[in-house]
């Protein structure tokens, strides 16, 4: 427990030095609200109608630029080599990063949301369930998201390699993140959201827990 | 130890033949379906495209289960292989289901459970196939695809029902239970035909893969070096 508080310090110190690069993925999944606007054209209600599904997917390119760079840090000087000689478990450095991972989508997604309300008029007073969904769909990208990017860190042509890995199997996650969102946004009069919540749940549970199995085997040399 | 055996031939070979009888049975001497005339005869084929694709992933996932918990270089060729073979069985499928689609419901895809459920396999074992092109290490590439598959396959259920509830149109799967008796022989003769043909492909692919394996495995004099570092007195060796 104490190995997993103490990676998770690491890696919110390494974000917190390197806050330059989170702004600078903000400033990219902002751009990308800003440019899925121009793909529907100047018409307010189809904005609106689209609009968790133009935030999410703002939120999943972001996603690979974040976890990619999560691990780029660790190639440097061969930092991860070290890592795993510290008498901890290669657990505590997965979920700490993941943990990390996590909280940096999440405060990306919170952070986006002002510019979707802007762009789009699609504002919802339900705020704390919205932030509940954001921190389930962010945790969903990240547990997956960041064992790929243990891999793809150390292969060639990473850039490719984690979007094309990490896209079809986060759709499940996508789907009811977008189908939340959006029934927040437009009204929910059969009360859907728990379900799609639900779904969000269970991909979070087998992932972080099948995940948390198979990063010892992904760093092990 | 290299493999010379004429079994995945046979296997092929006798695949193909009853790949050609079914075809033949269903194509000229089948009845013609009620309500979708002859594009229906579409099925001896993309039924069993379906079921083999499945049976290929499934397969592909039992070897990295196996790769992961017991080791062994003959289960990452197997791995290889089956991921290979499922995704070529997969995009047969998604084509010959658009071009079963587009006559029957007008468009040439559709946002069914199991349709998308087979895209999204595709895609997520197509990018495996990428993943193990661009890692160079032989055990990195193993471990890491085995790793890899594990996880897309979990997926696979989550993606059917999260599709499920979002969307639906798909006619009930054909199988010799939901189809006319009239229907029955050419679809089985053909599905047996299909899973002969792919055995034989993977039997073969595997033996690639494994003769692909060794010669990476018997390491070129450089690489050899750094692995195993000489002893110290060595000949030329420095500690």
């Amino acid at each position: 427990m104490s190995a997993l508080a103490a990676a998770l310090r690491k890696d919110l110190l390494l974000q917190w030095r390197t806050r330059a690069q989170v702004v600078a993925i903000f400033v990219f999944g902002a751009s990308a609200l800003l440019l899925f606007s121009f793909a529907i054209g100047p018409h307010a209600a189809a904005l609106r109608q689209h609009a968790a599904g133009f935030l999410w997917l703002a939120l999943l390119l972001s996603s690979t630029l974040a976890l990619a760079e999560s691990f780029q840090s660790e190639m440097e000087h061969r930092a991860l080599e070290g890592l795993l000689l510290l008498p901890a478990d290669a657990r505590a450095l997965y979920y700490g990063k993941a943990i990390a991972n996590a909280l940096q989508l999440t405060l990306l997604g919170v952070a986006l949301v002002p510019v979707m309300v802007v762009l789009y008029d699609a504002g919802t007073a339900r705020l704390p369930a919205l932030l509940g969904i954001i921190v389930l769909g962010s945790a969903g990208l990240s547990a997956p998201g960041t064992l790929y990017a243990a891999m793809t860190a150390q292969a060639r042509a990473r850039q490719t390699l984690l979007p094309l890995l990490l896209f079809p199997l986060v759709v499940p996650v996508l789907l009811a993140a977008v189908k939340a969102t959006s029934l927040l946004i437009l009204g929910d009069p059969m009360g859907q959201i728990r379900s799609w919540a639900v779904l969000l749940v269970s991909f979070n549970a087998i992932y972080w827990s099948l995940c948390g199995l198979l990063f010892e085997r992904v760093v092990e040399d | 130890m290299r493999d010379y055996s004429t079994r995945p031939y046979a296997l092929g070979g006798l695949g193909i033949a009853l790949l050609l009888w079914g075809s033949t049975w269903g194509l000229l001497f089948a009845p013609r379906e009620a309500y979708m005339g002859d594009v229906q005869r579409i099925m001896y084929v993309h039924v069993p495209t379906a079921w083999n694709a499945m049976l290929a992933l499934t397969f592909a996932f039992a070897c990295a289960l196996f790769f992961l918990l017991r080791g062994g270089w003959e289960w990452d060729a197997r791995l290889e292989a089956a991921i290979e073979v499922g995704v070529v069985l997969s995009t047969l499928l998604c084509m010959q289901g658009a071009i079963w689609a587009k006559p029957t419901w007008g468009v040439w895809w559709d946002w069914d459970p199991r349709l998308t459920t087979m895209a999204v396999l595709l895609f997520a074992f197509g990018g495996i196939l990428a993943l193990r092109q661009f890692v160079d290490d032989p055990v990195k590439r193993a471990v890491w695809s085995a790793v890899a598959v594990v996880i897309a396959y979990v997926d696979v259920p989550i993606v059917y029902f999260s599709v499920k509830w979002w969307n639906s149109l798909h006619q009930m799967q054909s199988s010799p239970e939901t189809v006319s008796r009239a229907f029955h022989w050419p679809l089985r003769i053909n599905a047996f035909g299909v899973l002969l043909l792919v055995a034989g492909l993977i039997d073969l692919r595997t033996r690639l893969a494994a003769l692909r394996r060794e010669g990476e495995l018997a390491a070129p004099p450089v690489v050899a070096e750094r692995a195993t570092p000489a002893p110290i007195g060595a000949a030329g060796g420095t500690p």
